[in-house]
């Protein structure tokens, strides 16, 4: 039996949760920032097994879905941790002792930038401004601004997050 | 009734102002005081933030750093009738830092309610708008040539020049596109704009649909400013409601669509090339140029990208006509500029001042220089492609072509001071680090350059053949300067070379004044 080709199958994708998204957005290719955004925000990362599907409906290739999921820092491909704090690097926030409150993060929370907590608790992430330059260093918490953090508050600020 | 105002600004909320706001509410019920909370954007005084004002017969009082646990003593010194208090600084129009400067741009700033049509129409909003739908397409883009208007975003092309191409430039369809995609380090002009005053930036985007005839615009900005994207999104749709947007807008034949689109953190993504590709959905890779943007830019269609900063100068000039504006600044650059200081500074905020101030009044007199007393040793202005300046430059003046003549540039007009502490290799270490991360990788110079720079900075601070490498910097930074695409590989040598030229003691070189001995 020949197997059902991709294009003429019209229940391709419908279980995916990547496809109501695409539908939501009107299935335009110009709209693929907003999907992954929308489908990272429902799913809380960008699963690989979703590309095909955005692809089908978008009508892109498959390595141009993944070409952008890939190019752009906000969007994950693994699961990140229950919170995710994103600290600024970047020039003003380094000027008010920022690398001095990362290392701080680092040492508590026992992972370097870019990494999850065993346990799937935190995900540590550079982030270059959140535009609260005068009153670093600065960091985004589950999307929670904060500013003028200090070295010495960072663990009382991790165990605030359950 | 007394109205309380506590900004809804996303600095002011990082330093907790939405708990600040709650306090209030909750003393007022206890005391069974009567108030109105109007969550109002912010006056830009960073370091007074969350900044409470009051308002009075006089006019509004404020209260500046306020936290949860002032709540109570600012009630019992009845901050409600402008009682006098330890965090108080009387009437906010009097406060030097306000007083002392030239807004135009954020002439609303702190004032109104970021997303209430009415108080921006009660406070001059939409008078530009309104005289442009009366003028021809032409008679627009000739008010904003005549003003002067530079872009913002750091090219400091003429606007004006730029309106004309895609006005004379015939196709089925033009698009309007505000480059909101703010990554400069020490930039924060366009966040506060958008979050304070949304409806400046849609009305100076719908004067720039009218004069090219563009139908349909978007405003691209980036997702580290979730604040940003929320007002706006809000305000186009009160202003849609009203029909300051969309089909035959106050009953012209003009029509204009505004969508907002959120980026994914990436800082090439501010680069217009890339940013089109992003906006059509694709990574953002830069384009070649020509053809430039204004005749084959989004969708292949003619297209108008701007700045915010250069969209919400232009309802000042048609409301208040060209001459107005450009009766503000020096030489070639007309108007005012929202300066940005950051970093190490004690009063850190938004100074929108004419052109030709010096970066001294800036970081010394306004920002009353590094906090704690510190000695100012480094200056970034332009942000993460700009040059450094060090303590005896800080009498230059601030336009573009001083800027340039020094080997320096405005940029977005972000200014970010740097105390004793700082060690100028690491930070130029840091730009050519910061390329590495951010480079679209489309061409050499900036993708392979960035990571070589990175290691042989590294080298020269180890020790390792110091003078040879030094050499090697030098060429590197000079084919990453000429030879690269677009301006993140071909200004990243901008921040290397100068600290490296000014600074050579941070690197294990000797100073001018050791080698001339």
């Amino acid at each position: 039996m020949a197997k059902k080709s991709v294009v003429t199958d019209l229940t391709f994708g419908k279980s995916d949760p990547a496809t109501p998204i695409c539908a939501k957005h009107g299935n335009r290719p110009d709209a693929l920032l907003e999907i992954l955004h929308d489908v990272q925000h429902e799913l809380g990362h960008v699963p690989e097994t979703s590309l095909p599907f955005i692809a089908h409906a978008l009508n892109l290739s498959r390595a141009e879905v993944y070409g952008v999921a890939t190019f752009y820092h906000d969007f994950h491909m693994k699961p990140t941790g229950k919170h995710v704090i994103k600290i600024c690097r970047a020039e003003a926030c380094q000027s008010a002792g920022g690398f001095a409150v990362i290392a701080a993060l680092e040492k508590t929370l026992n992972i370097k930038l870019g990494e999850t907590t065993p346990d799937g608790r935190v995900t540590l992430e550079a982030v270059y401004c959140l535009g609260l330059c005068p009153m670093g260093p600065a960091a985004l918490i589950d999307d929670q601004p904060k500013a003028a953090l200090k070295a010495h508050a960072v663990e009382a600020l991790v165990k605030e997050l359950a | 009734m007394v109205k309380i105002f506590v900004p809804r600004d996303m600095l002011a909320v990082a330093l907790g102002a939405d708990q600040v706001a709650a306090a209030i509410a909750k003393q007022a019920q206890v005391e069974n005081i009567s108030v109105q909370i109007i969550r109002n954007s912010s006056r830009g005084m960073a370091w007074l933030e969350p900044f409470v004002e009051v308002e009075t017969a006089k006019g509004r009082v404020g209260y500046g750093g306020v936290k949860v646990a002032d709540v109570a003593g600012l009630f019992a010194a009845k901050f409600f009738e402008a009682g006098e208090h330890k965090l108080g600084h009387g009437l906010v129009e009097e406060i030097p830092f306000l007083k002392n400067q030239e807004r135009l741009t954020f002439a609303r700033a702190g004032i109104t309610d970021p997303v209430s049509l009415s108080d921006y129409m009660a406070h001059g909003g939409y008078e530009g708008l309104k005289k442009a739908l009366a003028l021809s397409g032409a008679d627009i883009v000739k008010e904003v040539t005549e003003s002067g208007l530079r872009g913002r975003g750091g090219a400091g092309f003429p606007t004006g020049i730029k309106w004309k191409t895609v006005h004379d430039a015939k196709a089925d369809q033009k698009y309007v596109c505000c480059n909101a995609d703010e990554g400069d380090s020490g930039t924060f002009a366009d966040r506060m704009v958008m979050e304070g005053d949304p409806f400046l930036l849609i009305e100076g985007m719908t004067i720039a649909g009218i004069a090219s005839g563009a139908t349909k615009g978007y405003i691209y900005c980036r997702s580290e400013y979730p604040f940003a994207i929320t007002a706006l999104k809000e305000a186009i749709a009160v202003a849609t409601a009203a029909n300051w947007l969309g089909q035959n807008i106050q009953s012209t034949e003009h029509s204009f669509h505004l969508e907002v689109r959120r980026g994914a953190g990436a800082y090439i993504c501010g680069e217009e090339t890339a940013m089109l590709e992003s906006l059509e959905g694709k990574r953002g890779m830069v384009r070649a140029k020509p053809p430039i943007p204004a005749l084959v830019g989004l969708f292949g269609k003619p297209t108008i990208i701007n700045n915010v900063l250069s969209f919400c100068a232009v309802p000042f000039i048609m409301a208040k006509g060209a001459k107005a504006y450009a009766e503000f600044g020096m030489g070639r650059s007309r108007g005012t500029m929202p300066f940005q200081l950051g970093g190490n500074l004690k009063r850190g905020g938004i100074v929108e001042k004419a052109f030709g101030i010096t970066l001294r009044e800036l970081v010394e007199g306004f920002g009353g220089g590094p906090y704690m007393g510190k000695k100012l040793r480094a200056v970034q202005v332009g942000g993460p492609l700009g040059s450094y300046l060090s303590a005896d430059e800080l009498d230059i003046k601030m336009d573009y072509e001083t800027l340039a003549a020094q080997g320096a540039m405005l940029g977005h007009g972000g200014i970010v001071v740097f105390d004793a502490s700082v060690n100028m290799a690491t930070q130029a270490r840091f730009a050519m680090e910061f390329c590495a991360i951010e480079s679209c990788g489309k061409c050499t110079p900036c993708r392979i350059g960035s990571t070589r720079g990175v290691e042989t900075i590294d080298k020269i601070v180890a020790g390792t053949n110091r003078e040879a490498n030094a050499l090697v910097l030098e060429d590197l930074c000079t084919t990453m300067t000429d030879g690269s695409l677009c301006a993140m590989g071909g200004l990243t040598p901008m921040p290397v070379m100068s600290a490296f030229k000014k600074f050579p003691e941070d690197f294990g070189l000797a100073t001018h004044k050791q080698a001339a001995e």
